[in-house]
């Protein structure tokens, strides 16, 4: 759902620019997309406020903040918070750092097998992710790492690595490779061009992909919990154990208000980063 | 000051040679014109120089030092490319900067070298403004000025003004030429547009499937071709297939003698070679089909009574129709047979009316 939210946004400044008159049949998608993505999010937010509400009333009986206060007393809350916060930060931060100049590599050099290295990349989200996961889990038993902050960067790290290296391998073939070429004239070594020209160049693209893998990261449940339990409880995995633990719609409500703020300051920077079309222009989008 | 040396290079895509083996001299100072049609090697030949692609064969010389193996950025050439490449993620003072940054010279001196170089293509006031915000014209500029700025000791241009349009690519060639004049740089440039190439050379090199067809001056390239390719590829040339019998041509029109074995020949004439005149020719009838006025000329498109077609170019002042029956003579004729010059026939002298 996040990815479609973010893939909305950053589509939607380009679809205005060029499409001025009204579409009847666009109009539609957008109501219909509208209703299917936005009403569940309101009813959730509406729940997060509400104290009392019983089922033929259209709002709630009774607002109130109970559960708010509830929630955020809760010391865990917070520590899952910022754990889940430094896990995704420490883990983009590790994939960008991995990913980037593999995906410069794979966009510009070649070598051989360069091929089957990409593909075996794409390979590791073509199994069933579970499988992986509980295998990899074997392996981080015996290195000492389940349970542990770093056993869960590793993990998540796995999950990032498509997304870091696709999307920047066609970022990166996009860069006119004259400009390369022009910074090679001008006396740059190659890792200065990557550095001053591709790098830039490619930069709406990639902070794309990045703010993509942070938010991925950070509702990642899955690798958090099966590595990271019981020690290691990451903000998505708390939020299930108290669904599992019981069943009060607005517990639930107010942590999905919650999970939201990360992603919904993402999306906001990205459509300032990638929506105002100077910037647009700047990067010859 | 500097000079260029290329020594039988040869270069070869996926087992394809592309340059055989080429040898070319530029001296210091001379602004050489490669020249051909589409994939004659052109930017092949650049590239070498530029440090892009490595050739497989021979040596590049610069000042006699062999910088072949030498890579881009080390090597003392600038280039300017078609697509102006400038980083569009930078100011205008900053793509001409970058190098000057690079060799880690004083802000202070970076930014007076920066407003020279910006004042010497005439954008002293756009330092600031972002690549995107000028035309294309000045974008070409700025791309020129970053290559200069770093003082290389070889200007490189691949087609710089070819997506430009007709006047600003005038304008601009002379600009360039007035700077190249100043500073005496010596300078490859590659174009396919032949006007460009006889505007600027001081020599022009016709290349054709990655060989060196002719090298000579504008002036030799256009009045002295030696090749049938080079006479047809550079301004227009008309071409009339005849024999050559006892020293004398076949042709009704142009009887021209020459000393040639006999055998098939090709008689060239340069449309302003041919005076127009009201009347019959005495061996064959010729009609005007098209007329096109120039302002500066006429050109008429003329029907030979063998189906051939001439192109003669006369003053604005000819009055002549459609349909009318036309007298040719030419006054220079050029004789090839399989691409090669046999002779070179003046039939009459008298002034040419040129325009
Ligand atoms: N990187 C490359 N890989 C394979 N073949 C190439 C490569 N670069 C050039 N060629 C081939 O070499 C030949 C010469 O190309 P080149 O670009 O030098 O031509 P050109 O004279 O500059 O043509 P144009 O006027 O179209 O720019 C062409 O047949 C082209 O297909
Ligand atoms: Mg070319």
């Amino acid at each position: 759902m996040t990815i479609a939210e973010t893939s909305l946004a950053t589509a939607n400044p380009v679809a205005s620019r060029k499409t001025r008159r009204p579409d009847w049949i666009g109009g539609l998608l957008a109501v219909l997309l509208g209703i299917v993505v936005v009403v569940p999010l309101i009813v959730v937010a509406i729940w997060a406020f509400a104290e009392v509400w019983r089922y033929p009333s259209l709002l709630p009986q009774e607002w109130g903040l109970r559960f708010w206060t509830a929630t955020l007393s809760r010391p865990d809350v917070w520590t899952a918070m910022s754990l889940s916060i430094r896990l995704s930060l420490v883990v983009t931060a590790l994939s960008a750092l991995i990913c980037l100049p593999a995906a410069y590599a794979f966009a510009r050099m070649d070598f051989p097998a360069k091929n089957v290295l990409f593909l075996s990349f794409l390979a590791s989200h073509a199994f069933p992710k579970f499988g992986l996961l509980v295998a990899i889990a074997g392996i981080f038993l015996n290195l000492g790492l389940i349970s542990t902050f770093w056993g869960v960067v590793l993990i998540q790290l796995v999950g990032t690595l498509m997304m870091m290296i696709w999307i920047p391998v066609a970022a990166f073939q996009n860069v006119d490779r004259a400009m390369e070429e022009a910074a090679r004239d001008a006396g740059a070594g190659p890792i200065r061009v990557f550095w001053s020209v591709s790098l830039p160049q490619a930069a709406p693209t990639i902070f794309a992909a990045v703010l993509l893998s942070f938010v991925g990261t950070f509702y990642e449940t899955e690798g958090a919990w099966l590595i990271g339990a019981p020690e290691i409880r990451t903000m998505p995995v708390l939020m299930i154990t108290y669904i599992n633990n019981q069943i009060v719609v607005q517990y639930g409500a107010v942590l999905s208000v919650l999970l939201w703020i990360p992603s919904f300051v993402a999306l906001m920077f990205t459509r300032r980063l990638v929506g105002s079309s100077s910037f647009a222009k700047g990067f010859g989008v | 000051m500097a000079q260029l040396t290329l020594k039988n290079l040869g270069k070869s895509f996926d087992g394809t040679d592309v340059i055989a083996d080429l040898s070319l001299d530029v001296a210091d100072g001379e602004l050489v014109c490669l020249l051909g049609p589409s994939g004659s090697g052109k930017s092949t030949v650049l590239r070498m120089v530029g440090g892009f692609e490595t050739p497989e064969r021979g040596a590049i010389l610069i000042d006699g030092e062999d910088v072949t193996e030498v890579p881009p950025e080390k090597r003392p050439t600038g280039m300017v490319f078609q697509s102006h490449a400038l980083w569009s993620h930078m100011t205008v003072a900053d793509n001409v900067a970058f190098g000057l940054k690079l060799r880690r010279l004083p802000k202070a001196e970076i930014r007076r070298k920066v407003t020279e170089a910006l004042d010497l293509v005439g954008l002293g006031d756009f330092g600031n403004r972002r690549v995107w915000q000028l035309s294309g014209g000045q974008q070409q500029r700025v791309a020129i000025a970053r290559a200069l700025v770093l003082e290389p000791k070889i200007l490189l241009l691949d087609e710089p003004f070819a997506s430009l349009d007709q006047h600003l690519r005038e304008r601009l060639r002379e600009e360039l030429r007035d700077i190249q004049r100043r500073l005496g740089i010596t300078t490859l440039f590659v174009t396919h547009g032949q006007d460009e190439a006889l505007a600027l050379a001081d020599r022009i090199v016709v290349l054709r499937g990655g060989e060196i067809e002719q090298a000579a001056s504008p002036d030799r390239m256009y009045r002295a071709p030696e090749t049938r390719f080079v006479a047809g590829f550079i301004g227009s040339m008309n071409f009339l297939a005849c024999d050559m019998r006892g020293g004398r041509a076949d042709h009704p029109l142009f009887p021209v003698a020459a000393v040639v074995p006999d055998g098939p020949v090709e008689l060239a004439i340069r449309p302003e070679a041919l005076t127009v005149s009201p009347g019959r020719s005495a061996g064959m009838s010729a009609r005007v089909h098209r007329k096109t006025d120039y302002g500066t000329h006429l050109l008429l498109d003329i029907v030979l009574e063998d189906g051939a077609r001439v192109k003669a170019m006369c003053p604005p002042s000819g009055a002549f129709e459609a349909g009318q029956e036309v007298r040719l003579t030419a006054s220079q004729v050029a004789l090839f047979r399989d691409e090669v010059k046999l002779a070179e026939v003046r039939t009459e002298a008298r002034e040419v009316a040129h325009v």
